[in-house]
Order: structure tokens, then C-alpha cells, then sequence
């Protein structure tokens, strides 16, 4: 073909020697390269002229060794990438100094892609092509874009601390920008602003271990810190499937629950009418007449209905077992009090007895009640074989446990997330680590 | 699509068009830029050495967007302070031609297109400034003067001899595209969107050395 002439059939990667040290400067970004770093002598060279001018000698405090070197290949997203350049950068706050790991990748058809790492923590970044829309959050600001909508985190001047490699762009130690990172975990949207121009590029958390992986790096990657802007929650979507189940549960257990209520014989064995005079000096306990318990060790339910007024009773029982004399005691007050503000208590009660042998029985009664009183009428039934239903409550009660277990712990992930933030509570301040 | 030929006439090579609505043109041996005339090909300037560049297109890169097949056919070179970037012309095979941008390998897919309200005048860009073209919003991302650094191939319209020139790039936030382009005066309106490279099926492309496409 006739663009052969134009165009050399295959563009070779460049090096050069650097006009500060000599030592040879390796090109991997072939024309797109506009400054490249010594990593020698650390000088910032001006690749896109012959004569590689320094445009600024090693202005940084000390040497920073990339954890990923540079030359590295891996493929990401299913694209081969080059790391062909490295910053470090840094925010000062307050006194502290934050600082952060960027990569610069190359592959020359898919273009230019970043890594960034804080503290263990890593995001895929690209140069978004799209311009985000601003909108609001709640109470907090925010942008959109595709479709999604990413909340306002924390703005900073960012400041190059230190450079190697090469870059498609100008780039000195010293250079300020403006950022802001805007949240959706996993993505994060940024922005950067320098000299009025204003660059988005959309972030996607990553795993240091998938890097490691991707990369062939020795070792592992460095253990994460602390829970990071765009870090996605590990609860995100199991807290509203953990309240499901819990629904879930709750009507399988309300089903169990029934079945156990209409299996149960819950039979009458036992009524009878009285009414107590207080007044009377003459003894108040008094037996019943003997009823039959039946079937397997089973519950036993005294029933007690009164006709109180403004008035309470209480009643001292004893379920005895004629033949072996053995004696359930229990004893049980009932209280009812009403007038034009309500009313308190109940005319009614009742005492469970749980796993009663079989058997003949009689109830010993003893009733108590205010001596100003009149007549007590009252009626005791006994029943045989009553559902019960404390263990289920018991379980609802032990089935709430997992849902709001997860609940309490994504809040507290969000939490130390929003506490790096600018909306962090004012009090709070528990970084500072990983500064130099 | 017939392929015109003529001879240049400055070196009397063969000059071949690909697109046969062609304005203007390059010659491949000695670099005379070449305008077509009702009978015949008129130099009107040369092309200076065109600064290396590593953009993986180049002129017979061939492509497919929206379904629709195209051919690369010319270029327009430009430089800024951040750079340079790459207009490439592109024929689809309806006979329609479009851009492609590619700058810093980034990808912009865009047409020639009727304003649908007034462009603002050159002094009165400002970034930011927003304009609601087609039921998009679209607002200003950048406003770059730039240099011509020149063409190569065939153009759509005579394009040489340029010298400062002013754009205005404009941005949605569903990924649509917009330049204003000042080299013309009423200024010209270039609508499209942003592409990933693997969107557009280039056979033809560039080699690097040490990499695959």
C-alpha cells in the first residue's frame, strides 16, 4: 500500500541519554511522550524536543520506589497495560501530610489508564469522556453522570511530591491541583483542576491481591488500611436480604407455630363459680373437687375470671396430686381499676403450669383481697394440655439477631468510610498514619 | 466509488482519490498539497514534515461505527500547548464522510452539523457556558487556541495555510460530543460522541514495537 511511505510500517519505542547524568532515559510512550524523568538523576527532561532539555532538576525530599516498577505489564480490564509512569502526591491538612501512589499505564490503541494506591487500598482510573452534571444528595453535593449519581466526598489541593517515569503531559515537583472526588462505591468520580482546565476521570476500587495477580509482582500486595473512599461496603446488599430472611423466617415459624397450637388437646377438665366475701373471718382457702389429668406429661392451664371492680384479688394455689401429694404452688394476683382516664389491668388471668404428670388432682385456693371490699365473684377453670408459646417467642427473638447484627455493621462501615471525608464529625481524628 | 486518478502537477505521480467528493488532497511522493479544480489538480501549498506521532491511526485505517463501515482517508494535524491531536477524516461507505479525533488516544466520533441555535462569537466563549442542542446539555469543557501543524490526504474542504486557530470543545453527561471550530467565520459545528477504541473495529491500524493491536 501507498501508506507505507507515509507511515513506517512498525513505530519504534526511543531512548535517550540524559543530558544532566548520561544515563540512558528508556521511552516506552513512544510520540506521546512529552516529559520524562530521569531515573538516574531524577531531572525532568522535555522529550518532545531534540535536545531532551531539563526542565527542572530532582526537587523532592527523597526517592520513592513504586511498588509496581515501572515497565511492568499486566493486563487489566482485559487490555495489556505498561506502567510508564509514577507520582507521588500529597495533601497537607491541618499539620498532617497525606500521601498517595499514582501509575501512569500505556497500551498504544486503548490509551491511558491510572492506579492509584492510598494506604493498601487501589482504583483502576480512566479519563472520564463524559461531563458530570452537578446535583444534589441529600443534604450534600453531587454529581451525574450516566445514569448514576456520585456524592460530594472531600475536595483538597493536590501537590506532585515526586516523579519518575514519563508523561504525555507536562509535569514538574510542585505541581497544584484542585480535586474533588465524588463517591458511588465502588466507582468514584474526581475532578482536577489546573489552570482553569478542568479533567473528570471515574475510579473503580480494586483489590491489591488482583494487581499482584495481574502485575506477576513478587510477594503480596500490602495489607489495606482502614476503610477507603470508594471501598465497596461487604455488607452492600446482604442487610435487605437479611431482614427478607428474617420475614421469611418469622412466617415459617408463625406457620410452626399454629400447627403446634391446633395439635395441642387443650381440653377442659375443671370449672366452677365462686364468690369471696373478704369481710368473713372464717378461713378463705378452701379444695376443689378432684379432676383427671390424662395422656403424656403435658401443660396445665388455671384459668381465673372475675367480676373486680375498681378492686384487685390474689389468689395462693396448689395443683396436688391426690395420690403422691406432690404440689405445684404458684399463685397469681388479678386487678382491674378503671375511671374517665382509662383503664389498668384486667378482670381476667391466667398461670401455665408446664409438664404435669397424669393423673387425679385437686387445686387448694386461697383468695386475698382488699378487706374494704365487697363480694368477689370468680370463676376457676382448668385445662388440659394448653399450647404454649415462650419458645417461639424466644426464637423471634434469637431470629432478630442476624438482620440487626448486619444493620449496626454496615452503618459502622459507612461511618469510618465518611470519617476520612470533609463531613467527618469534627472531633474525630484517628489517621495520620502512613504519612512520612 | 470510483477512484479518481489524475497525475500531481508538481511531480507527475499518480494521485488516487478514495473518496470521490475529495476537495483537496496530498500528494504522497512530494507532499504538494492539492486542490481539485472543475478540469484539474492545482498545487496551492507543500506540506511540511508532519511531526512524528503515535496515534494508531493512519490514512487506509479502516473501521466500523454505528454499523456502518469507513475508511480513513485524511488527516489535519494540530499542536497545542499540552500536545497535539489528530483529526482524521473518515468516509463511510453511504459516501458520507465524518471526524474521528483521537486525542492522547482518547476517541471522539463526530459530523459536520447544522447549528440548532447560534454559535457564540470567538470572545464570548467561556467555559461552562451551555447550550441545549438536540435535548442534550451540552457545556463547554475546554476553549484551546491551537496551531496548524498541517494535513495529510484528502479533505472534505480546502484546509491549508492555517495559522492560530481557536476551538471550543463541549461535553454531555451521557458521553455526547460537541467542537466549535472557529476557522470559519460563521464558525462550524461538529456534533458526536465519545468512543472506546474496541467500539470501532480498526483493521489496518499502526504497529508498535512490542505490542499487538
Amino acid at each position: 500500500m501507498s501508506s507505507t511511505l507515509v507511515s513506517p510500517p512498525m513505530v519504534k519505542a526511543r531512548s535517550l541519554a540524559c543530558p544532566n547524568c548520561g544515563a540512558p532515559v528508556e521511552l516506552r510512550g513512544f510520540a506521546h511522550t512529552l516529559n520524562a524523568v530521569c531515573p538516574n538523576c531524577l531531572s525532568v527532561l522535555d522529550a518532545s524536543s531534540p535536545e531532551f532539555q531539563v526542565l527542572q532538576t530532582f526537587q523532592g525530599k527523597q526517592r520513592v520506589q513504586p511498588k509496581i516498577p515501572l515497565g511492568s505489564r499486566g493486563q487489566l480490564a482485559g487490555t495489556t497495560f505498561e506502567v510508564i509512569g509514577f507520582q507521588q502526591r500529597e495533601v497537607v491538612s491541618d499539620e498532617d501530610v497525606f500521601c498517595w501512589d499514582e501509575y501512569l499505564l500505556f497500551n498504544p490503541y486503548r490509551g491511558f489508564r491510572y492506579l492509584t494506591e492510598y494506604q493498601g487500598h487501589w482504583t483502576f482510573v480512566r479519563v472520564l469522556s463524559a461531563l458530570p452534571e452537578p446535583t444534589r444528595s441529600g443534604s450534600k453535593a453531587a454529581v451525574r453522570a450516566a445514569g448514576r449519581t456520585y456524592v460530594h466526598f472531600d475536595s483538597m489541593t493536590a501537590k506532585t511530591s515526586f516523579v519518575v517515569g514519563e508523561f504525555p503531559w507536562q509535569v514538574r515537583v510542585g505541581d497544584a491541583a484542585e480535586c474533588q472526588d465524588f463517591i458511588s462505591p465502588p466507582y468514584m468520580l474526581s475532578s482536577e483542576a489546573t489552570d482553569g482546565e478542568v479533567t473528570w476521570s471515574l475510579a473503580e476500587y480494586t483489590d491489591g491481591s488482583k494487581l499482584w495477580q495481574a502485575f506477576k509482582l513478587p510477594g503480596s500486595a500490602p495489607a489495606a488500611y482502614g476503610v477507603f473512599a470508594n471501598q465497596p461496603s461487604p455488607y452492600t446488599g446482604k442487610v435487605g436480604p437479611a431482614w427478607r430472611t428474617w420475614l421469611w423466617l418469622n412466617v415459617a415459624l408463625f406457620a410452626i407455630m399454629m400447627l403446634f397450637s391446633v395439635s395441642r388437646a387443650n381440653r377442659q377438665v375443671f370449672a366452677e363459680n365462686y364468690t369471696y366475701y373478704s369481710g368473713h373471718s372464717t378461713e378463705a382457702a378452701f379444695v376443689t373437687p378432684t379432676f383427671e389429668l390424662t395422656g403424656r406429661d403435658s401443660s396445665v392451664e388455671v384459668g381465673i375470671h372475675t367480676d373486680l371492680d375498681n378492686n384487685w384479688i390474689y389468689f395462693s394455689f396448689a395443683l396436688i396430686n391426690e395420690d403422691s401429694g406432690q404440689a405445684y404452688d404458684f399463685g397469681r394476683e388479678v386487678s382491674y381499676y378503671h375511671d374517665s382516664d382509662g383503664t389498668e389491668g384486667g378482670r381476667n388471668n391466667s398461670v401455665v403450669i408446664p409438664a404435669v404428670p397424669a393423673g387425679k388432682y385437686y387445686l387448694r385456693v386461697e383468695p386475698e383481697t382488699s378487706p374494704s371490699a365487697a363480694a368477689v365473684g370468680y370463676q376457676l377453670a382448668v385445662r388440659r394440655d394448653v399450647p404454649t408459646y415462650t419458645l417461639f417467642w424466644i426464637a423471634a427473638a434469637l431470629l432478630l439477631i442476624p438482620p440487626i447484627l448486619k444493620s449496626v455493621r454496615s452503618a459502622g462501615f459507612e461511618t469510618r468510610r465518611w470519617r476520612e471525608s470533609d463531613y467527618a464529625p469534627a472531633a474525630s481524628s484517628d489517621s495520620g498514619g502512613g504519612d512520612d | 466509488m470510483s477512484a479518481p486518478a489524475a497525475n500531481c502537477p508538481s511531480c507527475g505521480a499518480p494521485v488516487t482519490f478514495r473518496w470521490s467528493s475529495a476537495v483537496q488532497t496530498t500528494c504522497e511522493f512530494c507532499h504538494s498539497i492539492l486542490v481539485r479544480t472543475d478540469v484539474d489538480l492545482k498545487k496551492v501549498g507543500e506540506v511540511a514534515d508532519l511531526p512524528a506521532d503515535a496515534s494508531p491511526i493512519q490514512i487506509g485505517t479502516e473501521g466500523v461505527y454505528q454499523n456502518k463501515g469507513f475508511v480513513v482517508v485524511g488527516r489535519i494535524l494540530y499542536e497545542y500547548e499540552q500536545g497535539g491531536w489528530n483529526e482524521w477524516h473518515v468516509v463511510f461507505n453511504d459516501g458520507t464522510s465524518g471526524w474521528l479525533a483521537d486525542a492522547q488516544l482518547e476517541y471522539d466520533v463526530s459530523w459536520l452539523t447544522q447549528p440548532p441555535s447560534a454559535l457564540p462569537a470567538e470572545g464570548d466563549l467561556a467555559t461552562g457556558g451551555e447550550f441545549a442542542w438536540n435535548g442534550q446539555t451540552y457545556r463547554i469543557t475546554s476553549i484551546t487556541k491551537t496551531r496548524y501543524k498541517g494535513v495529510q490526504g484528502e479533505l472534505p474542504f480546502e484546509y491549508w495555510d492555517k495559522t492560530d486557530l481557536q476551538f471550543a470543545d463541549l461535553r454531555t453527561s451521557g458521553g455526547e460530543f460537541a467542537t466549535i471550530d472557529y476557522s470559519e467565520n460563521p464558525p462550524l459545528l461538529f456534533l458526536g460522541r465519545a468512543v472506546d477504541f474496541d467500539d470501532l473495529h480498526f483493521k489496518n491500524v499502526r504497529l508498535f514495537e512490542g505490542w499487538s493491536a
